[in-house]
């Protein structure tokens, strides 16, 4: 029997901050930054969210689709740059919130913005592998941005979950990765904003490992871009993936359905694979989808995922990511700095 | 509400905090939160299990907290509420979002925050949280 989602969910925060109401704040022009990162606002956490609180809600939209009891996740792998703790895992609070029981492996994982995407790699192998039926893996981030920096614009909060298993949804069909050493984004142990290398994020890094790792997959399982309904790609801001999806030789009508980053921003691990549920909540079955994720230092994960006839009685069953898209609340700077701590206040 | 607690005191609520499960007499069909271990109306005949709320409930209460306990500074202001359940007793909580509509006879439904962090280097507090529903004209 094939293997995929076999639920999906996803959850945004409601606060949203404009790229001019940050441009005020640092005197730039708010048409050029518009035009240059193909971006409107960003999502911004309340005070009370972080990546085990937005795990929390997208998996149990995920559960919901998947109809399943939550004690049959045999595994369950959270993927961020932004675990409320260095050492004592968000898993294990996401898995007694959902309730997942205890006959249950639970990992955190990073890597940029594609740790997400590594979990579902990984689930879909334990499920492979007959060590369980179910595993669960999200992506979801809290993303961090020193202020002032060009990445102030992007970094969003937000995350999907994907309840892996047999009787799919959405049947993977397959998966391979794209690995270099490549410093183009990195933040060190104590730091509070991560650095990157500018116009270094895009040609041998994004660029390069979103290209190779998409090309690989479709040459693996012999597709052309012809034979996909949409493709998903690591969404930095909105330029990348149109530039990419372009090279690879997709149409915008392909991509154009994916591209959540213009309304919510950068939500790093959960970046793709919300570009994912959004094509999931419109697709029809036999709809073809690849899905590329990119995170830096640098690496690709791509999927091949074929929709089946079950997302039909399933879609419904959770709220939708357009949902969690329209639900917001535009903030000002100050608000979004005091709810960020960029504000010193001892 | 969670306040600086003890490690064990957090740990051992925090099944019943996370999803909302308290107690039922089966005898009376009496639901409580927190849990009981005894029912005050049906004493010795009471039989009390475990409960899991839906997490929807009604505002028949609240006030607007402005000057918070300590540890809630970053919060303010926020609102705390006397929240009806569905399947009746009432708890108190956290409103979140849109506290400036908030009135009695509203929907919420039960969300997964943060409550409180003890001091920087302390433990991270989850629970629920209430925010109101979509639709509560």
């Amino acid at each position: 029997m094939s293997v995929g989602i076999v639920g999906y969910g996803c959850y945004i925060p409601k606060f949203r901050i404009t790229v001019e109401e940050i441009t005020k704040v640092w005197g730039e022009n708010p048409e050029n930054i518009k035009k240059g990162l193909g971006i409107e606002e960003k999502s911004v956490p309340d005070i009370d969210e972080d990546t085990v609180t937005i795990s929390v809600e997208a998996g149990k939209n995920a559960l919901l689709r998947a109809g399943i009891k939550p004690e049959k996740i045999g595994a369950l792998y959270i993927g961020s740059e932004s675990h409320p703790y260095v050492v004592k895992p968000s898993g294990t609070i996401v898995a007694e919130a959902l309730q997942l029981g205890t006959d249950l492996m639970v990992a955190d994982l990073e890597f940029a913005c594609k740790a997400g995407t590594a979990g579902i790699q990984c689930c879909i192998s334990h499920v492979k592998a007959g060590q369980i039926e179910y595993g669960m893996a999200i992506g979801a981030d809290t993303s961090q941005s020193r202020p002032g920096d060009a990445l102030e614009y992007t970094a969003a909060a937000g995350g999907a979950a994907f309840v892996i298993g047999k009787d799919p949804l959405a049947e993977i069909e397959g998966t391979c990765s794209f690995t270099t050493d490549t410093p183009d984004f990195w933040r060190r142990d104590k730091q509070d904003y991560p650095r990157h290398g500018a116009r270094f994020t895009g040609k041998p890094a994004y660029f390069k490992h979103v290209v190779s790792a998409s090309t690989n997959m479709m040459k693996k399982l012999g597709l052309r871009p012809s034979d996909f309904a949409y493709v998903v790609l690591h969404m930095p801001n909105g330029k990348f993936p149109t530039r990419a999806a372009k090279v690879l030789g997709f149409s915008m009508e392909q991509l154009k359905q994916s591209l959540v980053v213009t309304r919510i921003g950068n939500c790093y691990s959960g970046s793709s694979p919300l570009g994912l549920c959004n094509v999931l909540d419109v697709a029809k079955p036999g709809d073809r989808i690849l899905m590329t994720s990119y995170g830096s230092g640098a690496g690709s994960d791509s999927f091949v995922i074929n929709v089946t006839d079950k997302i039909l009685e399933r879609r419904e069953k959770a709220k939708k990511t357009e949902y969690y898209i329209k639900r917001k609340q535009n903030i000002d700077y100050g608000r979004y700095a005091r709810i960020m701590g960029k504000l010193k206040t001892e | 509400m969670v306040h600086k607690s003890s490690v064990p005191l957090h740990w051992r609520m925090q099944k019943s905090r996370y999803n909302l499960i308290g107690s039922k007499c089966v005898t009376c069909n009496t639901v409580f939160f927190p849990s009981r271990i005894l029912c005050p109306k049906c004493r010795r005949k009471g039989k009390l299990e475990s409960f899991q709320f839906s997490g929807k409930g009604e505002i028949i209460s609240y006030t607007i907290i402005k000057v918070p306990p300590e540890g809630f500074e970053k919060n303010i202001p926020y609102a705390i509420a006397v929240i009806k359940l569905e399947e009746g007793t009432n708890i108190a909580g956290h409103v979140v979002g849109d506290i400036e509509n908030i009135e009695i006879g509203k929907k919420v439904r039960a969300v997964f925050r943060k409550i409180y962090e003890d001091g920087k280097d302390g433990l991270i507090h989850y629970g629920l949280k209430w925010e109101l529903e979509e639709g509560n004209e």
